[in-house]
Formats: structure tokens, C-alpha cells, sequence
């Protein structure tokens, strides 16, 4: 589609694509340790510069309380076919910083809302966010070493997790584990797309 | 096999961010940050004479191809700039633009989400 500068660029045998899933969480909850657990690159980092005050004030030395801030994401990559590429990336920790989650979740598969068992009330925030969105997304328990176990089912019931979001354990630091994260995120999205289609959210031309 | 490395930029932290860009903070067009880029060796040599930054880039997107995340991380160029001089660089056919996932229509999401699975298992 977007390809309308191929000629000059050189002729490319394929079209690309690329899809992201967002991991999702409070500050610390091993986000980007599961983002590496199955990348095929050492997380990267991007950073988006912005200024935390005086917006549309020209001169800011006026203000002193202005900063630029630094918002950074770590993300990885999974190049599953020479046409296709799966992103993974991490919110920003800090929830003040929810246009950024905004940027992150748009044209995203679907998300992952990773939970710390030690620091419930660190996900209410994030689990909020996704609740108003249009995007599919589960709840991942990251069970630390030590971490207080719970049943899922106390874990749904605490945090007020609605029945159609499903709820996993994992340990973000096994890839086998992040993987079967990912699967379920992924399955989770087919099954909305699938239910929405039968809502006629989408209608499908007859024919 | 690394990461392509770009060349090294000896500015270091010196440059105020949107100095490379001459200002302009807004791109031609928006780029999603998982959208890739791909430039051709042809591009590469054509890059040498479009400025440090630009050419940086090509050299990058050259071997394979790489999201503007990547671009900006690579580069250590913040996502603002890196998506002002990447929208330039696809508008002078210096970068080839690929799609990011369909976002609408039932059988182009479904067949991307079932390659995605698959993908997955096979990991």
C-alpha cells in the first residue's frame, strides 16, 4: 500500500509487515524482562522527548518549573518470516504518561497486562486504562521467586478483572512461559475478532 | 550476527534534538513506530549527499529491515526526530515504507492474527 516510493527505493521482491503486542504494567513489574525473554535482539530502547510544562509558552526560561522529559520504551523483536515481524514493546512505567500508551496501542494485535502478585494495586492503573480501550488484551500474574501466590481466581476477583479478560500465570523470565503469554494474547484477539464479526461489528460483504 | 551498527555519530549529546531536522517537528506523514523501513544499496549511495542523519539511516535499513523504533534507537535519534526525517526520507524515495498490520477487514486481520500464532508456536 505504502509503496509508492518503490522505484526509487529499488524494487522490493515483498511486502513487509509488521505487528505489535503491547506488554503493559506498573514500574517494575518485569516488563522488559519479558519483552527479552523471547526477542531475538537485546531489548532496545526509544525515548520520545517532551516537556513536561509550558505548553504553548514561547520563551521558557519564563518558566522555571519547565523540563524536558524523557519517556522510554524498551521493545523487542520476533522476525517470524521474511515478510512479517512481531513487535513486542513495554509501556512507559510511569502512568503519567498515558499518551504515549496511547501511540503504543494503536494497530496493535493486542496487549498484556503484566502483574505483580506482590504489588497488586500497581496494576489497577493499567487495567483502568485497558478497560476503556478498544483493544483486546489479558492479564499475565508474573510469579516471582517468593511472590504471594494466589489463585487466579482471587487475583480476577481483587482487581475487578471482567470475566471475558482472560488471566494467566507466568514467569516472565522463561521464554516458553512469555510465549504461551503471547499465544494467549493472540488467541484472545482472534476470539474478539471472531465475536465482534458475528455481532455484525463488521459487516462482511454477502457474496 | 549483530545488530547493523551505524556509523558512529561524534556530535554525541551536543545537538539539541530537533536541530537535525532544522526545527520541523512535524513529519509529512505519520509513521507507526512498529512500521519498517527497507532502503536500497542505491538509496544508500543517494543518502551520502541527504545530511549525517539521513544517511545514517539508509546504511541501517540497507541489510534488513528495521521499524522506525529501531531507527531511533540505533540512531539514538528520539522518536519525534527519527519519524520527521524518516517521513522525508520516503518522500525523496530514499526509504521504502512497508504496512503495519491491516486494521480493518475480517479476513486481512484474521489471516494476519493466524500468522502471527503461528509464529509463536514455532518459537
Amino acid at each position: 500500500m505504502d509503496f509508492a516510493s518503490s522505484e526509487r527505493a529499488g524494487a522490493q521482491p515483498k511486502e513487509i509487515t509488521s505487528a505489535k503486542i503491547v506488554v503493559a504494567g506498573g514500574f517494575g513489574v518485569g516488563k522488559t524482562t519479558m519483552v527479552g525473554a523471547v526477542s531475538e535482539i537485546e531489548p532496545l530502547t526509544t525515548e520520545a522527548v517532551m516537556t513536561s510544562a509550558g505548553v504553548g509558552v514561547d520563551d521558557s526560561s519564563k518558566v522555571p518549573g519547565k523540563e524536558t522529559t524523557t519517556v522510554a520504551m524498551d521493545f523487542g523483536r520476533i522476525t517470524m518470516a521474511d515478510d512479517l515481524i512481531l513487535y513486542l514493546f513495554g509501556t512507559p512505567g510511569q502512568t503519567r504518561f498515558w499518551f504515549m500508551w496511547d501511540e503504543l496501542i494503536r494497530g496493535a494485535v493486542g496487549a498484556a497486562v503484566l502483574v505483580d502478585t506482590r504489588r497488586i494495586s500497581d496494576a489497577f492503573a493499567p487495567l483502568d486504562y485497558f478497560e476503556n480501550r478498544h483493544l483486546p488484551y489479558l492479564v499475565a500474574l508474573n510469579c516471582f521467586d517468593g511472590a504471594p501466590r494466589y489463585e487466579p481466581e482471587e487475583v480476577r476477583e481483587a482487581l475487578a478483572i471482567a470475566p471475558h479478560v482472560p488471566l494467566i500465570m507466568c514467569d516472565a523470565r522463561h521464554r516458553d512461559s512469555v510465549k504461551q503469554v503471547l499465544v494467549g494474547v493472540v488467541e484472545h484477539a482472534m476470539a474478539t475478532l471472531v465475536a465482534e464479526q458475528g455481532r455484525g461489528f463488521q459487516p462482511t460483504p454477502v457474496g | 550476527m549483530g545488530h547493523p551498527q551505524p556509523p558512529h555519530d561524534p556530535r554525541g549529546a551536543l545537538v539539541r534534538p530537533y536541530a537535525v531536522t532544522r526545527g520541523r517537528t512535524e513529519p509529512q506523514r505519520h509513521i507507526p513506530i512498529e512500521a519498517v523501513l527497507v532502503a536500497s544499496q542505491a538509496a544508500v549511495q543517494e543518502a551520502r549527499f541527504a545530511g549525517h542523519d539521513k544517511y545514517r539511516i539508509a546504511v541501517l535499513c540497507e541489510p534488513r529491515a528495521q521499524s522506525l523504533a529501531e531507527i531511533a534507537a540505533y540512531c539514538r535519534l528520539p522518536l519525534g526526530v527519527a519519524r520527521v526525517l524518516v517521513a522525508d526520507m520516503v518522500a525523496d524515495g530514499l526509504l521504502s515504507l512497508h504496512s503495519a498490520a491491516p486494521k480493518e477487514g475480517f479476513t486481512e486481520r484474521m489471516d494476519l492474527l493466524e500468522r502471527v500464532l503461528s509464529g509463536l508456536r514455532k518459537l
